[in-house]
């Protein structure tokens, strides 16, 4: 249960009144589901549209002429690439590469980026900007100055995404009209907001980041339709994880580097062979020698859900892995998982055994996505 | 007739010629909430009182639930391996999850009554 320093929603009076079960995540109280409960919410999110309540991640604005560059150096990725409305997933990592956190990145000027960061890291990445940051614009500590001719605001805002097929329906009729923006772009519709067209759900959606009494507003009206409504912690990640998608403290982190998770992707060719981002010479030593384990969806047979920390074997019984995220797929209708085996093992179709209280469930190597995505891409 | 007692980690019994037909309050699935798998207990277990019997699955978390008194089981609701949601749409009644033959009586003394329940629950 929520302890007295666990920090609290700026709508946590809108939680309650609509019947949420709190529970502790990442230092905050959060909404874990309402009344309808997971499975439902879950399925209403694929099917119309989830309103979640995400204010516990934080939204860095980072500014000025050394913008590009201090991201450039803080992540293996190209800002000087990114067109202005333009977002990337990337990640901060380590001196070893390992994943300090993954975020959103998004050019709003010519020297202007929104951070979108995890809650749990928030403190980890505000540290890490600041170390990088000339000028860290928030909570007057200046001690710390870096390299780069930028500032770094850490920004107060209500912070929703509205998940699903029906998302723009709902946000067109609350007065959003979002016709041109495609997947993974934003841009800031109105003073102090910022709106993305990105989510975690694997469907098409929206997050927006706005000042509390505009939020109010808002869910006032997008609540009205029935199309929407409140989902809470338990539904995202549910949902995240049918759709294949990293959470930070589980599948990815600081001891975890991209080419073992799977997320080359994100970092372009050019960035790989000559970037000078945190991390490179370790990353590159990894490519080289290609890592030792990769992260895999696992499918168990029948109905058990398997879950994290379970240990993974082989058909003759030796140490193949572990799972770092395991449930149930509410749209899947089967138990999901993902974890890291060994590399020579990682591939779809695999068969290995997952340890659950003493007894040795068959899982398979399953291709991620558990469901597929459903992105406006253009 | 049949008598039904509570525990306070949320179990009822129904009790009836020796034999403890045992499932998990309303209260309990509500809290769990959907449930998605039930580990039943295989016939001729023998339980003691405060051993895991049963382990039920949500979306989100496996919980165990445990044997409120001792003795051997003597059925398992298989009905629950198609379909688990049953404990969450009738928790006391067709979500039951197993029978136990009573190794000693006298334990029920210890459990709670429906009142005393509903006072712990608050």
């Amino acid at each position: 249960m929520t302890g007295d320093d666990s920090k609290h929603l700026p709508l946590e009076d809108l939680h309650l009144a609509a019947g949420a079960r709190f529970g502790a995540f990442a230092g905050w109280s959060m909404p874990l589901t309402y009344p309808a409960g997971v499975m439902k919410e879950h399925l209403h999110t694929r099917e119309h549209a989830g309103l979640f309540d995400i204010s516990h991640m934080r939204l860095f604005e980072i500014s000025g002429p050394g913008a590009e560059a201090l991201l450039n150096r803080a992540c293996p990725f190209d800002a000087g690439a990114l067109e202005i409305s333009q977002s990337k997933y990337t990640f901060f990592l380590n001196e070893a590469a390992g994943i300090i956190d993954d975020l959103i990145v998004t050019r709003l000027g010519r020297q202007r980026f929104m951070v979108v960061a995890n809650a749990g890291n928030a403190d980890a990445d505000e540290k890490h900007l600041r170390q990088l940051a000339l000028d860290f614009g928030t909570k007057g500590d200046f001690e710390a100055k870096g390299e780069f001719d930028a500032k770094v605001d850490a920004l107060d805002r209500v912070f929703l995404a509205i998940q699903g097929a029906e998302a723009w329906a709902a946000l067109s009729r609350a007065g959003i009209e979002t016709g041109s923006l495609l997947f993974m772009h934003g841009f800031e519709p109105r003073e102090n907001w910022f709106m993305s067209r990105s989510g975690y759900t694997g469907e098409d959606g929206f997050e927006i980041g706005l000042l509390e009494a505009e939020a109010r507003n808002l869910v006032a009206k997008l609540l009205e339709d029935e199309r929407v409504m409140w989902v809470g912690l338990a539904a995202r990640d549910s949902l995240r994880l049918e759709a294949g998608l990293c959470l930070h403290g589980l599948d990815i982190t600081p001891e975890i580097d991209p080419a073992s998770a799977g997320l080359m992707w994100a970092i372009p060719k050019e960035v790989r062979a000559s970037g000078a981002f945190i991390g490179a010479d370790a990353l590159r030593a990894i490519l080289e020698r290609g890592p030792a384990q990769k992260r895999v969806g696992l499918k168990p047979e029948g109905r058990q859900p398997v879950r994290a920390g379970a240990a993974l074997f082989d058909a003759d019984g030796n140490p193949a892995g572990h799972v770092t995220s395991g449930g149930f797929g509410p749209s899947a209708g089967h138990p999901v998982a993902m974890g890291y085996v060994l590399t020579a093992l990682a591939k779809p179709g695999t068969k290995l055994f997952a340890e659950v209280r003493a007894t040795k469930i068959p899982v398979d190597i399953n291709p991620l996505p558990f469901t597929p995505h459903r992105y406006r891409k253009g | 007739m049949a008598k039904t007692y509570f525990t306070e980690d949320h179990e009822w019994l129904r009790v009836e010629g020796g034999v403890a037909t045992v499932g998990i309050t309303d209260y309990a699935q509500e809290q769990l909430g959907d449930l998605v798998f039930v580990d039943l207990p295989e016939l001729g277990k023998k339980l003691a009182k405060g051993d895991t019997a049963v382990v039920v699955e949500s979306v989100k978390a496996a919980s165990d639930v445990y044997a409120p008194v001792d003795g051997e089981v003597t059925e398992a609701n298989t009905a629950l391996s198609s379909d688990p949601s049953l404990v969450n749409s009738a928790a006391t009644s067709d979500g039951w999850l197993w029978k136990m033959k009573l190794a000693d009586e006298s334990q029920l003394e210890g459990l709670l009554d429906e009142a005393a329940y509903k006072a712990h629950i608050g």
